[in-house]
């Protein structure tokens, strides 16, 4: 991120103070910033406060950026989480269907279906669910956020809507994996050692074709994530949810660098450290990669 | 003599392939006794393999039809309801895979692939089908039962992977054993292991063997009886003696020429001297006519091997309960 | 079982020089899958509305008709007109102007720059591999939207700065298929031959390995396309992209919004152009994977495949 805002020709510190102002102003808020100073020093000065958890001031409000970022930080989790949890609930069963009867009715369907996932903007299906689901029958509210604690039956209505079009965009993705996934282990040498055991079809399929499925599904859902957190950005903002996406949007249009580099930082944190997470589930429960 | 574990009569496996049905296997007919030992031998493409599975229904029924009887312990394999089928796999019929590393799923532990063998037959306990599973894996010559039950597949080499695969074929005493290729992805001494083991375990049970290999010196080593197929056909069966000291056929001939150790074919001086079988089996989308071996035959003769199939016929003085049979018209070398 | 015969039988006839693109061949086989060739045909209709699109035009995209606003679609107005009584149909077929040419420039500025990238790691590999990709994994840990909100952050919005950022956000993609398929023909006996002739490096990567990791790049491409037209069309709705007046497809929906409950075809219509255009690159480039990269060493196909 350093590097991107230092690579790319411009100059926040012009870009943040608009079209009219003095000299003295943009020398002060230069030197506030540390702009003044050599690119070098003022990574790695940079660098190492980050590392403390400094991420500097807002230019607009005088907050630490860090405790911006904390306040929002919940309700991007969340939103991440449940689209995560939605993707895999649409995903898995979708998938295994199709791939149970490859080329059947069900197939075309979840392909066709899966398809118009990828290509709907997302933004766009947020306005129609709003439009039928918060207007026309309103049924949800059209958007917001109360934390869970206050207000656990309204937290879960305004969470539905964001969480499944982001969740319905990866489920799309995750869907064709989980789908060749499956066929695969269908095919594999060990389920025929399985039926010929005399198991019941249904054993046969849970443990012998899912499970061994599955497994690597937990890679997948890694790698959508950033796909994933790409979804949370533009429908945090569709949906007026107070996360770090919206916080990056409000901070560019407000000018207020700091808070942009340090909610983009925090996205690849979260980005990073949920992969991290991930390739550690995956070595404990694939007993291949466990020493 | 006693009722066989395993009638097969006029087995026919049709598969629905893209380029048109292939008959893979085209009226097989063979019989297991108690304790007996049947080898199918074979190239690859023969249809060994595909004629055994099928006897288990385990080719996928969208692409595969599968005629004929299959009598085992006198039910018939072929027309039973799923459920009786599966309930056969295992106590009715175990059977052993080629590849010990694809064979056993990779994710779970040794002890749960057995278990979930023994309990979807017996109605016991997970402890007491644990220390049936250790006594198994004990029983076929696994170091350390108690420990292998809770190792994974990749934790094993080939060999006890082998073995872990015959422990789980053998777990609910089945009165035939399948053995697909089971020992070729073995090296030598580890099938010579492998086999004794097959061997001991018959003798003690009383188990039907039927072996599945291309390896003449494995037929051997265990077999009662021999049955050589060609391009889904029988060619050629009998007692391991008359075939492999007087093979009729010349296909089991260039089998047997093409063995470097056990090879006299020249047993009675008429047969030529073939030292491999050149050539590959035909594709089972586009057998031939006549005689399925007649486009590689070394020693086709007249227009009646082209045009006209020639029947599994009895030949020389051969016992009667044991008769030495050949699919062929050139009977004139063995005698 | 037997080893694969395609490459197989390709590397022997084309042991000592690289193929030709098989553009004939490839056309053919795409032609036999239905999806792909409507696609292609229905994305060339949308290439010509895009470059006609003044002509096929049967109001300027900003001819204010205030009597005539928000009027619902009709004969006059085949999508009806917005709040300013501008014809929406208009503004579609202009829209698909600015969203072609904005993915067009992003796809192009991702394949160059990233395909290079991942010509040169994969193919001197050590320690060039090492640098460049790490440095692509890092660009690849941002989430895509949010990476080009920050470009337009320090850039300022606009057209062609929304290019620019959705272009940067693609390289660490292009780079990745790129290397990977480089790694594939390296050492390629043709490669090997040429490299033993004393052919310069330069020569090698043009000539030999550039035409023969090309497929999986053009699938890429396709792919790549259908994302970009998304961005654009996200990056304006939220206000950054392509700016007002000027028509987008994303501007046109965030203009919409207000008017959902009112009047629908506002939103509707631009959603629909972004939809279809999006579905059909995406359909293109299936198809063209089927045809081009049996092996799917595009990133999509290959997202979780690894398997350990």
């Amino acid at each position: 991120m350093f590097a991107l805002v230092h690579l790319v020709p411009g100059d926040p510190v012009r870009l943040a103070l608009g079209t009219r102002f003095s000299q003295d102003t943009y020398d002060a808020l230069r030197e506030r910033s540390g702009l003044d100073r050599p690119l070098v020093e003022q990574f790695f000065s940079w660098f190492a406060r980050a590392l403390g958890g400094d991420l500097g001031v807002s230019f607009r409000s005088g907050d630490t950026v860090t405790s911006l970022i904390a306040e929002r930080l919940p309700a991007t989790l969340t939103l991440a989480f449940a689209s995560i949890l939605v993707a895999l609930v649409i995903a898995i069963p979708l998938g295994t269907l199709s791939a149970l009867r490859p080329r059947s009715i069900v197939d075309r369907i979840a392909t066709v279906l899966s398809q118009i996932g990828i290509s709907v903007p997302d933004f766009w299906m947020a306005i129609v669910l709003i439009l039928v689901f918060a207007g026309t029958l309103g049924w949800l509210p059209t958007g917001g956020y109360v934390p869970l604690g206050e207000d656990p039956g309204g937290w879960l209505a305004r969470l539905v809507m964001p969480a499944v079009v982001t969740g319905v965009v990866s489920g799309s993705v995750i869907t064709r994996f989980v789908r060749s996934s499956v066929l695969e282990a269908l095919g594999a040498d060990h389920v025929r050692t399985a039926q010929a055991k005399g198991l019941p079809a249904r054993q046969v399929f849970t443990w012998h074709v899912l499970r061994n499925a599955l497994l690597p599904l937990v890679t997948v859902t890694g790698v959508q994530l950033a796909y994933l957190l790409s979804g949370v950005v533009v429908v945090e903002i569709v949906f007026s949810w107070p996360g770090l996406g919206q916080l990056a949007l409000q901070s560019v249009e407000a000018r207020d660098y700091p808070v942009l580099q340090g909610a983009i930082l925090l996205f690849a944190l979260v980005f990073l450290v949920i992969n991290l997470v991930v390739d550690l589930l995956y070595t404990a429960i694939d007993p291949r990669i466990r020493r | 003599m006693t009722a066989p574990v395993l009638e097969v009569s006029d087995l026919r496996v049709r598969l629905r392939t893209p380029r048109g049905p292939a008959d893979v296997v085209n009226g097989l007919s063979y019989t297991v006794g108690p304790g007996e030992t049947v080898a199918v031998v074979g190239e690859s493409g023969s249809g060994k393999s595909v004629s055994v599975l099928a006897l288990l229904g385990l080719l996928p029924a969208r692409v595969a039809t599968v005629t004929g009887t299959a009598l085992l312990q006198g039910e018939d394999l072929l027309t039973m309801k799923p459920e009786r089928l599966r309930q056969v796999r295992g106590p009715g019929a175990g059977m052993v895979f080629q590849d010990p590393m694809t064979s056993l799923n990779p994710v779970l532990t040794v002890g749960k692939q057995l278990v979930e063998g023994i309990r979807a037959h017996q109605d016991i306990s997970k402890e007491a089908a644990r220390r049936r599973a250790a006594d198994l894996l004990g029983e076929v010559g696994l170091p350390d039962p108690d420990g292998a039950l809770d190792r994974y597949p990749h934790e094993l080499s080939g060999g006890m992977r082998q073995r872990v695969v015959i422990a789980i074929a053998l777990s609910n005493s089945p009165a035939l054993l399948i053995a697909d290729e089971a020992t070729t992805a073995l090296d030598v001494t580890v099938q010579a292991q492998i086999i004794d083991l097959v061997e001991k375990l018959q003798a003690d049970r009383g188990t039907g063997v039927i072996w599945i290999t291309h390896d003449l010196g494995v037929v051997a080593g265990i077999a009662d009886r021999v049955l050589v197929m060609y391009g889904g056909r029988c060619v050629e069966d009998g007692t391991v003696d008359d075939v492999l000291e007087h093979p009729a056929h010349p296909y089991t001939r260039g089998l047997l020429g093409a063995l470097p150790d056990l090879a006299e074919p020249a047993v009675d001086g008429v047969v030529p001297d073939l030292a491999t079988v050149p050539g590959t089996p035909p594709p089972p989308t586009d057998l031939p006519k006549g005689c399925v071996f007649w486009p590689r035959c070394p020693v086709r003769g007249d227009a009646r091997c082209e045009h006209e199939q020639p029947p599994l016929a009895v030949i020389g003085s051969s016992a009667v309960s044991l008769p030495h049979r050949a699919a062929t018209w050139c009977t004139e070398g063995s005698s | 079982m037997t080893s694969q015969p395609g490459p197989a039988a390709s590397g022997a006839r084309k042991s000592l020089r690289p193929a030709k693109p098989r553009w004939r061949e490839t056309l053919g086989l795409l032609a036999r899958n239905p999806t792909a060739a409507i696609s292609a045909v229905l994305l060339v209709g949308i290439i010509l509305v895009a470059l006609f699109d003044e002509a096929l035009a049967p109001a300027g995209p900003n001819d204010i008709d205030v009597g005539a606003r928000l009027q619902p679609p009709s004969g006059e107005h085949l999508f009806g007109t917005d709040d300013l009584g501008r014809d929406i149909f208009s503004r579609v077929i202009l829209g698909a102007a600015v969203s072609l040419r904005v993915g067009l420039l992003a796809v192009g500025i991702a394949l160059v720059i990233g395909s290079v990238i991942g010509l040169l790691a994969g193919y001197y590999g050590r320690w060039v591999d090492d640098v460049l990709m790490r440095f692509m994994d890092m660009l690849f840990a941002f989430p895509a939207v949010l990476l080009a909100i920050a470009v337009l952050a320090v850039r300022g919005p606009g057209s062609g700065n929304t290019a620019l950022a959705i272009g940067i956000v693609y390289i660490p993609i292009f780079a990745r298929v790129t290397r990977a398929s480089v790694l594939g023909v390296r050492e390629e006996v043709y490669v090997r031959a040429s490299r033993s002739v004393g052919a310069s490096d330069f020569r090698i990567l043009t000539r030999h390995v550039l035409p023969n990791a090309a497929p999986p790049i053009i699938v890429q491409a396709s792919i790549s396309l259908a994302f970009a037209v998304l961005a654009e069309a996200a990056l304006s709705f939220l206000g950054l992209g392509t700016q007002p007046p000027n028509p987008s497809w994303g501007l046109m929906l965030a203009e919409g919004r207000g008017y959902l409950d009112l009047a629908w075809w506002l939103a509707f219509f631009p959603g629909m152009a972004i939809f279809l255009t999006v579905l059909c690159f995406n359909l293109l480039g299936d198809g063209l994977r089927d045809v081009l990269d049996p092996k799917q060493r595009t990133l999509m196909g290959s997202a979780g495949g690894e398997n350990p």
